[in-house]
């Protein structure tokens, strides 16, 4: 993949304000106040009642949203860090994900995770079509967008522009490859180490990648410069 | 219906619109694409959906041509998509 | 002939980038929801089946957790777990709650102690 850093930088701190220059004429219709405040209550209610009838505990609810909020991007990170800077790494996390990430101490519970790679000539991007399936268990809870009808519709479909409305601009010669996941398996995108970052550590690196190149919206950010 | 298929098969997806909680979404029904790997066999979610359960079923990774699943596809030609199916939406193409 | 959730290729508008922070009631209700599935009361699988009967209607205006808690309530009727009587009782206590306090909810326990 051409990979300028120049553009990269003007193009990434250039997708919010691209956000506002289309409006957002097609935002989903808002519930109104009753029925959005009926579903706040009724959320409310229904925990009550199944605290009280024992289904559920007050402390359970408590460690579920705890360990929720632990879970950050950064775990994320980290893996692809230790991927980029260790071959054999890299070898066992594209075999099993699973395992592999064990190793530095996470855990999928339910799912399985499956890392698949960009390289020189091909770049991959994750979805849902159907719901929200993400790699939850090791980035945390999936961004607002990523549950959009927008992104969801879109990314199918037109991935190029949507790639372009996160600042992403991938040459044609350049396969996207879109996953739909649609079962158990959860996708995590490696994305391509930059370049200029020979001498860099792992901690270093982990600091360029982010939740975005790790859904594949957009590419690991290039190292500042001195 | 159930084949057993192996990477590089030729597949196409049940073009059916049954009611109900099922994987398969609408915009690959009736299309062809290739295998590219067996995940093994899982609890069938359009079972799990109704607190019920039946036989496992093999899960694939399936690649369709984006210029395949959309004619007035604007992107590149390389372009691909991937998608884990079930084998019981699958066939062996024609 | 498509469920309300089946959209890959539909037309829709631009992506808004910007993630947006959970609120306390959005982790609350995933924080339930993720208890009553880790003890095989209501797994992942039902509740996508839940949030997709729901109705076009409701799966367009509906927040994505207001979906999941519309879906919880039909799941727990229908398992037997809770009964719409008790539920739209308690809703009116939450309702007369808020009018008076201005608080979805009673302060919990550590709350009351800090003070």
């Amino acid at each position: 993949m051409a990979h300028d850093p120049h553009d990269h930088d003007h193009t990434h701190g250039h997708s919010h304000d691209h956000g506002h220059d289309h409006g957002h004429n097609h935002a989903p219709p808002q519930p109104d106040d009753k029925v959005h405040s009926y579903y706040q209550m009724l959320g409310i209610a229904i925990k009550e009642l199944l605290i009280e009838k024992g289904v559920v505990g007050a402390d359970e609810v408590r460690a579920a949203i705890e360990k929720r909020d632990s879970i950050t991007p950064a775990n994320g990170s980290k893996v692809i860090a230790k991927a980029w800077t260790d071959p054999e790494y890299k070898k066992r996390l594209l075999a099993d994900g699973n395992k592999a990430i064990e190793e530095l101490g996470f855990q999928m519970t339910t799912t399985h995770l499956v890392t698949v790679e960009n390289k020189p000539g091909l770049h991959n991007v994750i979805v849902c079509t159907l719901c929200s399936c993400y790699p939850r268990d090791l980035l945390g809870l999936p961004p607002s967008w990523y549950k959009s009808r927008e992104y969801r519709s879109r990314v199918v479909r037109e991935p190029r522009a949507v790639l372009a409305e996160f600042g992403t601009i991938l040459p044609n010669e350049t396969e996207i490859r879109v996953h739909d996941s649609t079962a158990d398996m959860r996708y995590l995108v490696l994305p391509m180490r930059p370049a200029g970052t020979e001498g860099m550590s792992a901690d270093q690196l982990e600091k360029l990648i982010t939740r975005d190149s790790m859904v594949g919206v957009a590419v690991a950010n290039d190292p500042p410069r001195h | 219906m159930s084949a057993d298929f192996n990477s590089g098969d030729r597949v196409r997806v049940r073009e059916d619109f049954p009611i109900g909680h099922f994987r398969t979404p609408v915009f690959v029904r009736g299309k062809s694409g290739v295998v590219t790997r067996k995940f093994g066999t899982f609890e069938n979610p359009e079972l799990l959906a109704y607190a019920k359960k039946g036989p496992k079923k093999a899960l694939y990774e399936v690649r369709f041509k984006q210029t395949d699943l959309w004619p007035d596809y604007a992107g590149s030609p390389y372009d691909t998509l991937d998608i884990d199916l079930y084998e019981h939406w699958l066939e062996k193409a024609p | 002939m498509r469920g309300p959730h089946d959209i890959g290729g539909l037309p829709a508008g631009p992506v808004d980038p910007q993630p947006h922070d959970l609120t306390f009631w959005e982790k609350q209700i995933d924080g339930v929801r993720a208890v009553v599935g880790a003890k095989g009361i209501y797994r992942t699988d039902e509740n996508r089946r839940w949030v997709e009967s729901l109705g076009e209607d409701a799966y367009e205006r509906l927040t994505y957790y207001e979906r999941w808690t519309a879906a919880l309530m039909r799941a727990l009727i229908d398992k037997g777990v809770l009964t719409q009587d008790e539920i739209d009782a308690r809703v009116q206590v939450v309702r007369q709650r808020l009018a008076e306090t201005g608080e979805l909810e009673l302060p919990s326990v550590e709350e009351v102690k800090c003070k």
